[in-house]
């Protein structure tokens, strides 16, 4: 296998880290909109600023498979 | 959503995909006799240029001609791009004040006497000839600069709506420009740094917002599209760097305590917690570069991605496919651009809040 292929597999599972990680936001905001609908407004800003650091994540990874 | 906004986003995104398909066939049609390389036509596209290219029409190049500007040993020499005529691989030679150029992958290299083509060695440093600074109005700055005068043309005029205005009732361009400056006060600025101190970096913050916001947009239309401004890494670095300033510079002495000398824990802890601290100021701005470029990129390469599609099977079966991916990836990408500038406002916001905020105790 190429450093290319190990690459692309390393941006893989940088993908899959940051899925896991907005859905699991994804479906805790959800729960709390449910929860409480009153604060659906702060609770969708804090869940974007979170799903921005997860990705931040993944976005390491993904420029990392493009630098090599 | 009204029926009409529908209408305008459907119609925009049709539009978008359907002159992404058309950039993409000029491409091919114009190097038939070589394979088309996905790889290629993307990253041409994504990158900066001398010129800006905006199609191809009957195998000839349309592009608007964009001043060089190079800083070389015997001083500055300008010509415009356009006496390269269009090549990119280093074959046609300009002469300027008895110095001889030559463009290889957008990249301008002066060469030295009796060259006649720049070569490389293996570690690709040029053997015969030498890189000058340059200087150039590329077509990312000429972009940045249509933003810069369209944000100015925007602004005045709505500053002038309220000066004329007896009732500061917003009309015209102010009405909707308020919302939208209300919005970057009222869910960005105070909630992040607090209600009474927001109000000096306002500028900076309503500044950030508006130029990320216009330049991703303008890196959707297509005819300017090959401008991926906000997809550029010096551009999200030197906004970095300005958010890196701004909280640094504002930063108060509750601030730098918590970096070099944590309170309230033990004198191990402090000594093992100010390495990392120092190091997370800095990650901080890198974070917020990477994040804007990596995004804005990313859009560019999918859509272009699909549309290579069509090319790479070679067959117009896979273009329904392909035109209706991209559609739909280009409506995600009008929320994505919006969301990206809100990010990055917001995210600086709360570094300069952590940088100002009191002593809790």
């Amino acid at each position: 296998m190429t450093i290319t292929g190990i690459a692309a597999i390393g941006a893989g599972l940088a993908a899959i880290g940051a899925g896991m990680g907005i859905g699991r936001i994804g479906g805790s905001a959800m729960d709390a909109m449910a929860r409480q609908p009153e604060i659906q407004g702060k609770i969708q800003t804090s869940a974007l600023i979170l799903a921005a650091f997860v990705e931040a994540v993944a976005l390491f990874g993904v420029v990392a498979a493009l630098i090599v | 959503m009204t029926l009409n906004t529908f209408k305008s986003v459907f119609f925009s995104a049709l539009f978008m995909a359907t002159s992404f398909g058309g950039y993409a066939s000029e491409n091919q049609e114009n190097e038939n006799d070589k394979e088309f390389n996905a790889k290629e036509m993307i990253m041409h596209h994504v990158k900066d240029a001398h010129e800006f290219h905006i199609l191809d029409w009957n195998g000839k190049p349309i592009s608007i001609a964009l001043p060089i500007i190079l800083w070389t040993d015997q001083g500055l020499v300008t010509f415009m791009s356009s006496e390269f005529h269009h090549d990119d691989s280093g074959s046609h030679i300009v002469e300027k004040d008895g110095l001889r150029f030559v463009k290889y992958h957008e990249k301008i290299y002066q060469l030295d006497a009796n060259a006649q083509a720049v070569a490389f060695d293996a570690e690709h440093h040029p053997t015969n000839a030498s890189k000058p600074a340059d200087f150039s109005i590329t077509k990312n700055v000429f972009m940045m600069w249509v933003s810069v005068i369209v944000l100015l043309l925007v602004f005045i005029s709505t500053a002038r709506v309220y000066k004329k205005s007896s009732t500061k009732i917003p009309t015209g361009i102010a009405g909707f420009m308020e919302p939208l400056i209300v919005f970057v006060r009222d869910e960005i600025a105070k909630p992040m740094i607090g209600d009474h101190k927001y109000k000096k970096y306002m500028p900076y913050l309503l500044t950030v917002f508006f130029f990320i916001w216009l330049n991703n947009i303008f890196g959707l239309i297509p005819i300017v599209n090959g401008a991926n401004v906000s997809g550029n890494i010096a551009f999200t670095l030197t906004l970095a760097v300005f958010t890196f300033l701004v909280t640094n510079f504002s930063g108060n002495k509750n601030y730098w305590k918590h970096i070099f000398w944590m309170p309230g824990v033990p004198v191990p802890m402090k000594i093992f917690l100010m390495p990392i601290e120092i190091v997370g100021m800095f990650v901080k701005p890198i974070s917020l570069m990477i994040r804007l470029f990596a995004n804005i990129t990313a859009g560019h390469i999918i859509i272009l991605a699909l549309m290579s599609l069509i090319f790479i099977f070679e067959t117009t079966w896979v273009s329904p496919v392909s035109v209706a991916f991209s559609l739909f990836i280009g409506l995600i990408e009008i929320v994505v651009v919006a969301i990206q500038a809100y990010i990055f406002t917001v995210l600086s916001a709360l570094y300069i809040g952590m940088a100002t905020e009191e002593a809790h105790h």
